[in-house]
């Protein structure tokens, strides 16, 4: 094509000194190289693949597993598929980072503003959080709170005792586990039919301060309805709960729900790390409001806490919420760091001992890889949206 | 009115005295206390409290790091001292930290990289060094291959072939950030002018592979390089165990410094591109002298802060069997002559500080780099 191209230049026809023509030249060829590097690559995989024996179908999918994963959410024994392995994995990512986005944003928050705060002391404590935390590998602050702090516990006999049945070993931390017995229903029915009067009435009390400019104390009933329907249904129905307390046998506690050391290593390294990028996200999000919209706030007589509250924080959160969101995707995607300490992830179950047991690399990486866009995908559309809430309404 | 003896003279030939400055303006230290830690109860009591815990929290740490260590003897001192950091530990591994099980003899072609590499990274960042230019040109093209023949070796220039399998330690983790930086740079800009092409399949290629990447931890990309790569390539050209990680760390950097230099495109006026093809001046040149010198400067910071995460990220490579810093740490703490109470602080504590300090230093040179493009752009 090129060769008609260089031996009839004219200006009328195509040309060499085109640049859209040059564009379709340039796309040709990308076009041709990545396709060949494709079909290269495909073609060497599929035969590499043949030739050690690994399979190339999902087919590994529906067979046993054969190894067991000691915290799930889910139904799991070894008489389960690698399927359901994968399953297992994709909550337990979800599980720990959503847990630790909650955990993140509350300690970052809480530093952002101290950070901001005029008192001295304070704000130097929170730039020293920030400072010291975000300059230290996540991995290394991982394997700190797990083998020198968690694993460094006393043994299940010589427990740490909490109040309230607690016990703190290096196994884990163990709480009493709660009974329900019948008529536990009733009070999680009430707590919905509290749930759907609080809704009702956040937008009555809404509607009626378009109308009449009057505020109706939205907070305190909505918290008196959550917290007093249930527990004064709860007492009528005769408190229908009892508490199982963990007991020491042999070398480890019976009884009870443990939270394992594997868990809160990575549920704080996480959060802890995370929190410190989050609290600069804050401070630049305040700083970047000016100071006139205070003065003015204030000027207008409202209250310091209005002023936060209805002026800087709404303004400011239009600033902190797209670098927010990445750091929400960055804590997500560091939760595969639970290879390390040996928390059942996505990453530690699924790319780590399916993939070695199975050796369909290809097939394994892909579903891996698939599962973390996904989870982008999904968390990034929701903070568009969210975003889109706050943004200026523009005349 | 007629007699001008009653007017003072307009001009004052004598200097006034000065004046005291206003009060408030140096404020003593009881003022200062006043206003800064006690201005409300509320700030009194947060003053009282955080006090109590960074005295406690400096306290834990001069202790442990300092008055309560052990500072010489053996493995018998550190084990019966439970309280303090065994620091003997620390300098009888310190050349295992450094590099790994390079043979002893070949040391010093480690030493000398390093040290060309800290000569070029200097000359390259300060400010008011002459021809940075040409020192960028040697760090990004004439350093690698440098460090290349001087790592491995070449048997015919009389230095034996060191395999890869020995390297390891902070060789390996400044190995991986200085291959990372000097693979990402070119290929983020690549990737970001790409990203802002006006050729559709240009731009949707790059896209694709900044998004993906950036969507992905980079655990599963060197789970990829170190599973997959094999598997892609012939047998004979299979890439060396540490070739894998590298390619895995230089594409993983490319996407993310791509969107820093991305921004930096995107920031400078429209003008200049409209200026410069008005003057004729082709694509590749624009870029090359006009657009590329201005969004790089402005981005520096950036780069930098992508340089920091890289740095941090490189500890991760022990999941592929790589013994880089992080690793010959883990490695050398649970060395049997040596289990005391307090080796594993004491490892982990060595290691944050040597993170802590490469890492901290570099967010201070962003930061005033940061300051001084804001001042550049007020003036």
């Amino acid at each position: 094509m090129s060769d008609v191209l260089l031996a009839a230049p004219s200006r009328r026809s195509l040309s060499l000194h085109d640049a859209k023509v040059r564009g379709i030249i340039y796309q040709l060829l990308l076009a041709v190289s990545l396709l060949a590097l494709a079909v290269g690559i495909a073609v060497q995989t599929a035969s590499n693949m043949r030739a050690r024996g690994i399979p190339l179908s999902f087919g590994f999918w529906n067979e046993a597993a054969g190894f067991d994963i000691n915290q799930t959410l889910i139904p799991y024994d070894t008489l389960s598929t690698y399927g359901q392995a994968f399953w297992v994995g994709v909550v337990n990512t979800l599980y720990v980072s959503l847990l630790g986005i909650v955990l993140a944003t509350v300690l970052g928050f809480v530093v952002g503003i101290a950070r901001l705060s005029p008192n001295w002391i304070v704000s130097k404590v929170a730039a020293s959080y920030v400072e010291i935390i975000r300059n230290i590998p996540l991995l290394l602050q991982l394997l700190f709170w797990y083998n020198a702090v968690l694993k460094a516990l006393p043994a299940p006999r010589a427990s740490i005792e909490l109040p309230g049945g607690i016990y703190l070993n290096n196994r884990g931390l163990i709480i009493p586990e709660i009974q329900l017995y019948e008529g536990a229903g009733t009070v999680e029915l009430a707590f919905l039919a509290a749930t759907i009067f609080c809704g009702a009435f956040w937008s009555y009390a809404r509607r009626a301060q378009n109308r009449t400019g009057k505020q109706l104390p939205v907070l305190w009933v909505i918290l008196a309805a959550l917290i007093g329907l249930p527990l004064i249904v709860f007492l009528l129905v005769g408190s229908p709960v009892s508490f199982v307390m963990p007991e020491l046998k042999g070398f480890n506690y019976r009884g009870g729900h443990q939270l394992y050391p594997e868990f809160a290593a990575l549920l704080i390294g996480l959060s802890v790390y995370t929190a410190s990028f989050i609290a600069e996200i804050v401070r630049s999000g305040i700083q970047a409001v000016p100071k006139g919209q205070t003065e003015a706030a204030h000027a207008l007589g409202l209250a310091p806490g209005k002023t936060l509250r209805l002026v800087i924080v709404p303004q400011a959160l239009r600033i902190i919420i797209p670098p927010l969101t990445s750091q929400y995707l960055n804590l997500t995607k560091n939760s595969s760091l639970a290879v390390f300490i040996g928390y059942p992830d996505l990453v530690q179950i699924f790319a780590g001992t399916v993939l070695n047991q199975t050796g369909a690399a290809v097939q394994v990486m892909a579903i891996t890889l698939s599962v973390y866009l996904a989870i982008s995908l999904v968390m990034s559309m929701a903070m568009n949206t969210f975003n889109q809430r706050f943004a200026i309404v523009e005349r | 009115m007629s007699d001008q003896s009653l007017h003072p003279p307009l001009v004052n030939s004598s200097l006034l005295p000065p004046m005291a400055p206003p009060c408030g303006i140096r404020p003593s230290p009881a003022t200062w206390i006043r206003k800064n830690l006690f201005s409300t109860p509320f700030s009194g009591v947060l003053t009282i409290c955080f006090t109590v815990l960074a005295a406690w929290l400096l306290h834990q740490f001069v202790s442990f790091a300092v008055l309560d260590a052990v500072w010489a003897g053996g493995q018998e001192e550190c084990r019966a001292n439970p309280d303090g950091a065994c620091w003997p530990f620390i300098v009888e591994k310190f050349d295992y930290l450094r590099y790994g099980a390079y043979p002893l003899s070949e040391r010093w072609r480690v030493d000398l990289t390093l040290a060309i590499g800290a000569v070029l990274i200097v000359w390259l960042l300060w400010k008011r060094a002459p021809r940075r230019n040409l020192a960028a040109l040697l760090f990004f093209i004439v350093y690698p291959v440098v460090a290349f023949v001087l790592l491995r070796g070449v048997a015919s220039l009389n230095l034996p072939v060191i395999d890869t399998v020995l390297w390891g330690g902070l060789l390996i983790t400044l190995l991986m950030s200085v291959v990372g930086i000097v693979f990402s740079l070119p290929i983020g800009v690549l990737l970001a002018l790409g990203r802002r092409s006006e050729l559709p399949l240009v731009r949707a290629v790059c896209v694709i592979f900044i998004e993906v990447v950036r969507g992905v931890p980079f655990i599963t990309v060197l789970f990829m390089a170190n599973f997959m790569m094999p598997l892609f390539v012939p047998d004979y050209l299979t890439p060396d165990r540490l070739l894998r990680p590298l390619i895995a760390i230089a594409l993983f950097s490319s996407a993310y410094m791509a969107e820093v230099v991305r921004a930096g495109l995107q920031a400078i006026p429209k003008g200049q591109y409209e200026a410069a093809k008005a003057l004729g001046v082709s694509y590749f040149t624009m870029m090359r002298l006009i657009i590329l010198p201005q969004a790089l400067t402005i981005v520096i910071p950036g780069i930098v802060s992508t340089f920091i995460g890289l740095f941090k990220d490189t500890t991760l490579v022990a999941i592929v069997g790589i013994a880089d810093f992080l690793r010959a740490v883990e490695t050398a703490r649970v060395d049997p002559n040596w289990a005391g109470p307090t080796i594993s602080s004491t490892g982990y504590l060595f290691a944050g500080l040597v993170y802590w300090i490469f890492c901290f230093g570099m967010s201070r040179y962003s930061q005033s780099m940061e300051r001084e493009l804001a001042r550049g752009h007020k003036s």
